[in-house]
Formats: C-alpha cells, sequence, structure tokens
C-alpha cells in the first residue's frame, strides 16, 4: 500500500494538523517508509488470535455513580487561550 | 571540595542514611544539588527550576526528621520529568503546544513522591510528549549527556525520551529523577547514561496526571544512581489509585527490604532472537559477561525462544501512534496552552489545524497522522487489529517462557552505546525506532524490566543489561538486578567537563 500526496493530505485533515502543499511530497515519503516496517506484520499468522484489549487480566473498577468533584470554575478555565464569562471562547462554529 | 558542595554525589540511600543520623540536613542537599543545576545550564537537562518550592520543601523535611517522624524519602531532592502535571509549575510535555500551562493539580505519582518527604527540584527536559529516543524533538532543545568518549568532545545524546532525567542523575544534578517508559524511554536513556533505570509491570504506577502518549503502554519509573535507590523510590511511587482506572489495587511490597542478594536456584532466560545481526562485539560480549556473572551467583542459565520479537517493533509502531493520535486530540487550543493567531475569516477547523500545526513538532506531527491513518475506515482491520494480535502473541511469548520456569531474561538493554546529537537527523525514522528493539517488547507485554550499567565500552562509554521479570514481581527483579549491579561493579562517572 503506497500513498500518495492527496492521501497524505486527507490524513493531515483527519489529524486536523495544517499542511502546506509544499510538504506533502516529503510527508508522504515518510509515511510509506514507516508503513514500509509497518508491512511485516503480515508476514504473521494470526488466525483465531484475540487482538489484546487489556495488557493485564484485570476487571475494571466500578464506584458508585456520585459526584466527586466540582464547582472550580476558575480553576478549570485557568489555562484557557481564552475564557469569557465562564465559557471557553472559539471563533463561529455555526454559520 | 568540600563535603556539603559535593552532596550532590549521593544517591538516595546514602543521603537517606545521613539524614537520618542527623549528619546532613535536606537543606544542604537541596542546595548542594541547586548549585550543580545552576553549573549544568549547558547539559539543558533542567528546564523549569523550582528552588524556592524545593528549599521549602526541604526546610519542612528537617523539621520532620527532627521530630522523628519522616517518611520513606524524606529531605530527598529529585527531579520531575517534565510529562507530569505538577501543581503551579510549568508542566508542557517539551511541547510548544503546552507552552504556558501550569496545572491546577498535581499528578499521583509526583504526590506520592511529595507525600514521602521527596524534594522537588525542578522538571526535566525529555523528547516532546516523550517520543522520540534522543531527546532531540524538545521544544527545549536538545539534553546532553555528560558522558563523552575519550577521544574526542563530540556531544552525545543521552537517549530519549527521559534524557533530561539521565542526564540529570548521570551528572549528580538531583539525587534521582522520575522517568516514563513507552516504549524503552526509561531503560534505554539508563544505559546510555550509565545509570538505574526500572519500568514497573503496567498498572504499578498510576497514570493519573502524567502527560498520555500511549496509555496502554505507559507507564512511569525512578532513574537512580543504584539498584537499591530504584527500590526505595519506586516503592513510594507505585500504589492504587482510584482516578487511573487500569491502575492495579495490589498491596506494594518493600520493595529495598527483598533485596537480599540471593538469587542461587533461580532460572535465568537468554532469548536467542535478541541476538540481532550487526550488532556490535562489544554489546554481544557484555551480555556473555552478564551470563556469566548470574551464573557464578548460582542461578541457572537456560536458551529460550521468544519468536515474535521481531515483530515488536512494527507493532509498536501501530498500537502507539494510534493511541498517540487519539491522546493528542485534545490538544485544540481552546482548554489550555497555544492557539494559533487566526486569520479574518477562519472558523473553528482552521483555529485546529493552524493551533496543531504551530504547537505539534515534526515528529509528534508524524506519529498523530501515523495513527489517524492505520485508525481510518478501510485500515483499521489490515493495521490496528493485526497489531493487537500480533500484540497477543508477543505476550504469549513471554508467558510461555515464564511457565517453562524462567524467572528473569538478561538482554542487552540497547542495541549501541549513546551516538552523537544530530548523527540520526538524516537518516529515516524507523533507524532511530530500532533503538528500542530490546526494550518495546516489555512494554507490549506489559512486564516490569529494569536497566543496569555493566560495563563501557572501548570509547569509554556506559552500557547496560536489561533484566525482565515476571507480572508483579518487581522486588525479586530487583533483587537480581542488584546482584548484577554488584558483579558488574560498575562505579564509572562522567568526568566533569561542563
Amino acid at each position: 500500500m503506497s500513498i500518495d500526496e492527496s492521501t497524505a493530505a486527507k490524513v493531515a485533515k483527519l489529524a486536523r494538523i495544517k499542511v502546506e502543499d509544499d510538504d506533502l511530497p516529503a510527508l508522504a515519503a515518510e509515511f510509506n517508509t514507516i508503513l514500509g516496517f509497518i508491512e511485516q506484520l503480515g508476514e504473521v499468522d494470526v488466525d483465531g488470535v484475540e487482538p489484546m484489549v487489556s495488557v493485564t487480566p484485570m476487571r475494571l473498577k466500578r464506584r458508585v455513580d456520585e459526584v466527586t468533584d466540582g464547582k472550580m470554575p476558575d480553576k478549570v478555565m485557568s489555562n484557557a487561550p481564552d475564557a469569557r464569562e465562564g465559557f471557553f471562547a472559539v471563533p463561529k462554529v455555526v454559520e | 571540595m568540600t563535603r556539603e558542595s559535593s552532596l550532590n554525589r549521593f544517591g538516595l540511600s546514602g543521603a537517606r542514611d545521613l539524614l537520618r543520623k542527623g549528619e546532613v540536613s535536606s537543606v544542604d542537599l537541596t542546595n548542594a544539588c541547586l548549585e550543580a543545576i545552576e553549573g549544568a545550564g549547558v547539559l539543558n537537562a533542567f528546564v523549569h527550576k523550582t528552588p524556592e518550592i524545593a528549599l521549602e520543601r526541604a526546610e519542612a523535611a528537617d523539621k520532620r526528621l527532627a521530630q522523628g517522624d519522616a517518611p520513606k524519602m524524606c529531605g530527598l531532592p529529585i527531579g520531575i520529568k517534565d510529562l507530569f502535571c505538577t501543581k503551579g509549575v510549568p508542566s508542557q510535555a517539551a511541547s510548544n503546544i503546552l507552552e504556558g500551562f501550569k496545572p491546577e493539580y498535581e499528578s499521583t505519582v509526583s504526590q506520592k513522591l511529595q507525600d514521602a518527604g521527596a524534594v522537588m527540584l525542578g522538571k526535566l527536559n525529555m523528547d516532546e510528549f516523550a517520543m522520540g529516543s534522543s531527546n532531540e524533538t524538545a521544544c527545549y532543545g536538545n539534553v546532553l549527556n555528560p558522558w563523552r568518549r575519550d577521544n574526542d568532545d563530540a556531544q552525545l545524546t543521552p537517549g530519549g525520551s527521559s534524557g533530561g532525567s539521565a542526564s540529570a542523575v548521570a551528572a549528580d544534578l538531583c539525587l534521582a529523577a522520575t522517568g516514563t517508559d513507552t516504549g524503552g524511554s526509561i531503560r534505554q536513556p539508563a544505559a546510555f547514561a550509565g545509570i538505574t533505570g526500572i519500568k514497573p509491570t503496567y498498572g504499578r504506577c498510576s497514570r493519573w496526571g502524567i502527560v498520555a502518549f500511549a496509555s496502554s503502554l505507559d507507564q512511569a519509573g525512578p532513574m537512580t544512581k543504584s539498584v537499591r535507590d530504584a527500590a526505595i523510590m519506586l516503592e513510594a511511587m507505585c500504589g492504587h489509585d482510584p482516578k487511573d482506572s487500569t491502575s492495579a489495587d495490589l498491596t506494594v511490597p518493600d520493595f529495598e527490604a527483598m533485596l537480599t542478594g540471593d538469587i542461587r536456584g533461580k532460572t535465568i532466560g537468554i532469548p536467542r532472537e535478541y541476538r540481532m545481526d550487526g550488532m556490535p562485539d562489544e554489546i554481544e560480549a557484555l551480555w556473555a559477561d552478564g551470563r556469566k556473572m548470574m551464573e557464578d551467583a548460582g542461578a541457572k542459565i537456560v536458551d529460550i525462544s521468544l519468536p515474535h520479537t521481531k515483530y515488536a517493533l512494527p507493532a509498536y509502531y501501530v498500537i502507539a501512534p494510534a493511541e498517540a493520535s487519539s491522546n493528542l486530540a485534545r490538544y485544540d487550543g481552546v482548554r489550555y496552552g497555544h492557539r494559533a493567531k487566526l486569520a479574518q475569516g477562519d472558523g473553528i477547523t482552521e483555529m485546529y489545524e493552524k493551533t496543531r500545526a504551530e504547537g505539534f513538532g515534526p515528529e509528534v506531527k508524524r506519529r498523530v497522522m501515523i495513527g489517524t491513518y492505520v485508525l481510518s475506515a478501510g485500515f483499521y482491520d489490515a493495521y490496528y487489529n493485526r497489531a493487537r494480535k500480533v500484540r497477543t502473541l508477543i505476550k504469549k511469548d513471554f508467558e510461555d517462557a515464564f511457565a517453562a520456569g524462567v524467572d528473569y531474561i538478561l538482554t542487552p538493554a540497547t542495541p549501541s552505546a549513546a551516538f552523537g546529537l544530530g548523527e540520526m537527523t538524516d537518516a529515516d525514522p524507523v533507524r532511530m525506532y530500532l533503538n528500542d528493539v530490546f526494550t518495546v517488547t516489555v512494554n507490549l507485554a506489559g512486564l516490569p524490566g529494569v536497566s543496569v550499567p555493566a560495563g563501557l565500552d572501548k570509547q569509554g562509554l556506559p552500557l547496560g543489561l536489561q533484566l525482565i521479570g515476571r507480572p508483579w514481581e518487581e522486588g525479586d527483579l530487583l533483587n537480581a538486578a542488584q546482584v548484577l549491579e554488584n558483579a558488574a561493579g560498575f562505579v564509572a562517572k562522567p568526568s566533569k567537563w561542563w
């Protein structure tokens, strides 16, 4: 499977990372090198093997469904690039 | 040199013993480290210094020591990798995208160390988001290894991603440091810098408050000047945390008390697949020496096979980027960190795309995009699910070896000694990835692994050996590591040039 420039552009879009058109050929070439390395996995017989979900066989702990934290909007917002009146501010989302 | 000005050279156990005897104070120890840090700017290991916090905690520690209610690490000055969130102190995973981020909370592991009385000196450099093996991807610039070759002054990498931690401990800027390990990021830099580093079993240390890279692989661990120090610090870091659903609800043993020095009757496996083509003779010789040392200590050596070893790195380079692409989606310029300046008419998508393009470095972008690709519709089964199946097989290789009676597995820690900064710049990314060839299997299988300095190569650079243990048996593993440490008798230190 070889990645061309348009696929590289599509992946960049999906990842929400702006890549200039001039940089696409180099990016596609890097993808191909890494994917070429990954292709080796095709040699392994994985018939009937379960994909790993959890490396340590443990049951996730349950807890009571109750509020354990909160009431600290100032702390939650303290690192925001743009916070106003208790909200995170972003550019217009809906036209 | 006066004793006060060389206190930074102590390890955790030596300093602890002097503190308990009242022969030194934590303030003295802390000042010695702060002075060493000031004089070592060129190494670029400490990137956010916290001398006020350090001295405040040192004074509190001295009071507790005097009152006789000192916890186990009381008064011991350490460095914290920049990946750990520390309350009110910059924590940016060496990335521009987290520039200015000061967490309102403390990671569980750094809180536990604080509760154990440890004194934080500052934050340590690392590869951006822990992605790298040479500490050349940090927004703070490269870290220098205090070790240099005998015959030239070339700047060498301390390894990565915990390169700042390795450099700081090796150069005696702190008594010990925290690291994290996703594919070898504690053990490879420990080997490159001639120190000890252990990655515990997945689930031993809480991941809460540690900036996530690949959640199914990430584990924190100590980087120290001796195996005993690693036992002391690991105990303080471990333990169940309700805030991390994968943290194990198991009792944490007194690891230091388990260092008996006796490994008679234990069985040590030597995996034949770790004998790589093109491996330097010196690594091969060191491995053979290690085998002999364990044999002399009364262990039985057996050859074993871990047949899927070859596929560990390719599986890792699917799974880790896949998880990273998901974890790093949170850096969107909304809640914290960097937000790009927008042009007239830019909407929210442009904000995301520009923010992430500006904030992430090239290696992080590469991995996020590879992860996005292997998770995308049509490739999920071919790449991601296949890699997870191979991961099952890699874990089974280890389970089979342990079921056959093997107690520990002995391997080289790295395929080479520390290399020069910039040496890999023009190489393709895969060549850099090969650094983790001996360590990455351990993350995929969730096992504990420790790197112990065991010798010098002919250019005078340290080399490490790795011991891999059964799940949850870090105490037993550290005991074997200490036997290796004693037999190897590694005492070399880098000569001070900085």
